[in-house]
C-alpha cells in the first residue's frame, strides 16, 4: 500500500534530497518505522517516546493527525501525508 | 426586500447548494455566501458588532480613531462603518496584500500603515499594539481577542445556517482571527451536538513563513481549540485549484480563502461518503474574487497563478 510523504527541506539530507517519497503502513506510525528503515534516522526526527514530536506537524491529506488519532490515524492506499516544522524555521 | 439604511441590510445571506460539486445525493455541499454583505465580505457582521459594542461600553464617540491591525477584509468593513458612524480609521496592514485592497481602504476612508511583509498578520498585530501604546486615546478594537467578533457569528450567522439547513452534519470555515468558527461553532454545538466543526488554515510557502523568526506561531485570544473537530492545513496550490473549480462546476467567484475552505469541505465529504455517511457540509464563501484579480488567480494555468501568488498573503 503506497503512501506518497512529502519531506520539508530540513529533512531532505536523510532522504537523499527528495521531496517526495513513498512508504507503506496501515497507520501513520507503521508508515513512520517503515520510513525510517528505508532513510534511517528519519524515524526519531518525527517521533518521541511513542508520539509525534511537539514541533513536527503532520498532515494526512492535509487534515492534522492530531485530531484524528496522531500516530495511530489510519492510512489507505492513495493517501498523501505532509512532514512540516511546527513553527517554520524552527529545528525539527 | 428593503432596509432603512446599508447596515441594517447586513448579514441574512443566502446558502446555496452546489450540486456538481457534491459527491451523491447522501453527501451534499452548502455554500454561505457571505460576499452578499455591504462591503463584500463576512467581516461586515464582526466590524459592526465590534463598533457597537465599542459604542454601548462608552468607549467610542464620534470623532474617535479606531486602529485595527488586518489585512484588508475587516479594515474595509471597519472604515465603512466607522465613515457611516463618524469615526476616523487607521489600519496597520502587510505590505504584501492585493493593491485592490489598499484601494478599498482608502477610497472608505481609512488611513494605511503598512508593516513588513516578512512577518505577515503577526507583524501587523505587533505594530498596530506598538501604534496603540504610544496613541493612548485610540480606539483598537482588535478582531483577534474582541468577543464581539465571535459573537456576531454567535448570534447571527449560526442561527441563519442552522435555519436553512436543520440537519446540518458539518461547518467548514476559514481560520484566522477564529471569531467565525468559535462564534458559528459553539452555537451549532449548543443546538447539533454531534455537528462537525471544521478549520481550513492556510498553509504558505517558504517566502511568506521563510523570513520569519517569531519563536512561535501567534494564536488569537478568541481560539478555543475545544470548539473544533478538526483541522485542515490547505496549500496555496489546492486553495487555488479548489477556487478555480468552483467557478468551473457552480459559477461562484470567490477570493483564494473560499478555495482553502472548499478543499477541507471536499476532504470531509470525502471521508463521509467512505464512510458510507449522510453528510450536509455548509462551508463559508468569506468573500468574492474582484479583490483579487491583480494577483493572477483567475489567469493562465493553475502553476502560473500559483508562482505568482507565492509570497503572497491570500487569506
Amino acid at each position: 500500500m503506497a503512501i506518497e510523504v512529502r519531506i520539508p527541506t530540513i529533512l531532505r539530507n536523510l532522504t537523499g534530497d527528495a521531496k517526495v517519497v513513498e512508504g507503506n503502513g496501515s497507520t501513520l506510525g507503521e508508515l513512520f518505522t517503515d520510513l525510517d528503515n528505508r532513510y534511517p534516522g528519519i524515524g526519531e526526527r518525527l517521533v518521541d517516546d511513542g508520539k509525534l514530536r511537539r514541533f513536527v506537524n503532520v498532515y494526512l491529506n492535509d487534515e492534522d493527525v492530531r485530531f484524528v488519532g496522531g500516530l495511530e490515524a489510519a492510512l489507505s492506499d492513495g493517501d498523501s501525508v505532509t512532514v512540516l516544522p511546527a513553527v517554520a524555521g524552527g529545528s525539527l | 426586500m428593503r432596509y432603512d439604511s446599508l447596515l441594517d441590510s447586513l448579514g441574512g445571506t443566502p446558502l446555496v447548494g452546489l450540486p456538481r460539486l457534491s459527491p451523491s445525493p447522501e453527501v451534499r455541499l452548502w455554500a454561505k455566501l457571505e460576499d452578499r454583505n455591504p462591503t463584500g465580505s463576512i467581516k461586515d457582521r464582526a466590524a459592526f458588532r465590534m463598533i457597537e459594542q465599542a459604542e454601548k461600553d462608552g468607549l467610542l464617540s464620534p470623532g474617535c480613531t479606531i486602529l485595527e491591525p488586518t489585512s484588508g477584509n475587516t479594515g474595509i468593513s471597519l472604515a465603512m462603518v466607522a465613515k457611516l458612524r463618524g469615526y476616523r480609521m487607521v489600519c496597520v496592514m502587510p505590505e504584501n496584500t492585493s493593491a485592490e485592497r489598499k484601494q478599498l481602504l482608502a477610497m472608505w476612508g481609512a488611513e494605511v500603515h503598512f508593516s513588513a511583509a516578512a512577518g505577515g498578520s503577526n507583524e501587523a498585530v505587533r505594530v498596530a499594539k506598538e501604534m496603540a501604546a504610544a496613541n493612548p486615546d485610540w480606539v483598537m478594537l482588535y478582531q483577534y481577542g474582541n468577543p464581539a467578533n465571535a459573537r456576531a457569528h454567535y448570534e447571527t450567522t449560526g442561527p441563519e445556517i442552522l435555519a436553512d439547513l436543520p440537519g446540518i452534519t458539518h461547518f467548514v470555515a476559514g481560520l484566522g482571527t477564529t471569531g467565525t468558527l468559535m462564534g458559528v461553532g459553539r452555537y451549532l454545538r449548543e443546538h447539533k451536538p454531534d455537528v462537525q466543526i471544521v478549520a481550513a488554515e492556510p498553509r504558505y510557502g517558504e517566502l511568506v513563513y521563510g523570513l520569519r523568526n517569531l519563536d512561535e506561531g501567534f494564536v488569537p485570544e478568541l481560539y478555543d481549540e475545544s470548539v473544533l473537530t478538526t483541522r485542515f492545513s490547505v496549500p496555496s496550490e489546492a486553495a487555488l485549484r479548489r477556487t478555480r473549480e468552483l467557478l468551473d462546476k457552480e459559477g461562484i467567484f470567490a477570493g483564494v480563502s473560499t478555495g482553502g475552505a472548499l478543499h477541507a469541505a471536499l476532504g470531509m465529504a470525502r471521508k463521509a461518503e467512505k464512510a458510507g455517511e449522510r453528510a450536509d457540509i455548509a462551508f463559508v464563501i468569506a468573500d468574492a474574487g474582484w479583490k483579487y484579480l491583480s494577483t493572477g488567480a483567475y489567469e493562465g494555468t493553475l502553476e502560473e497563478a500559483e508562482e505568482r501568488l507565492e509570497g503572497q498573503l491570500w487569506a
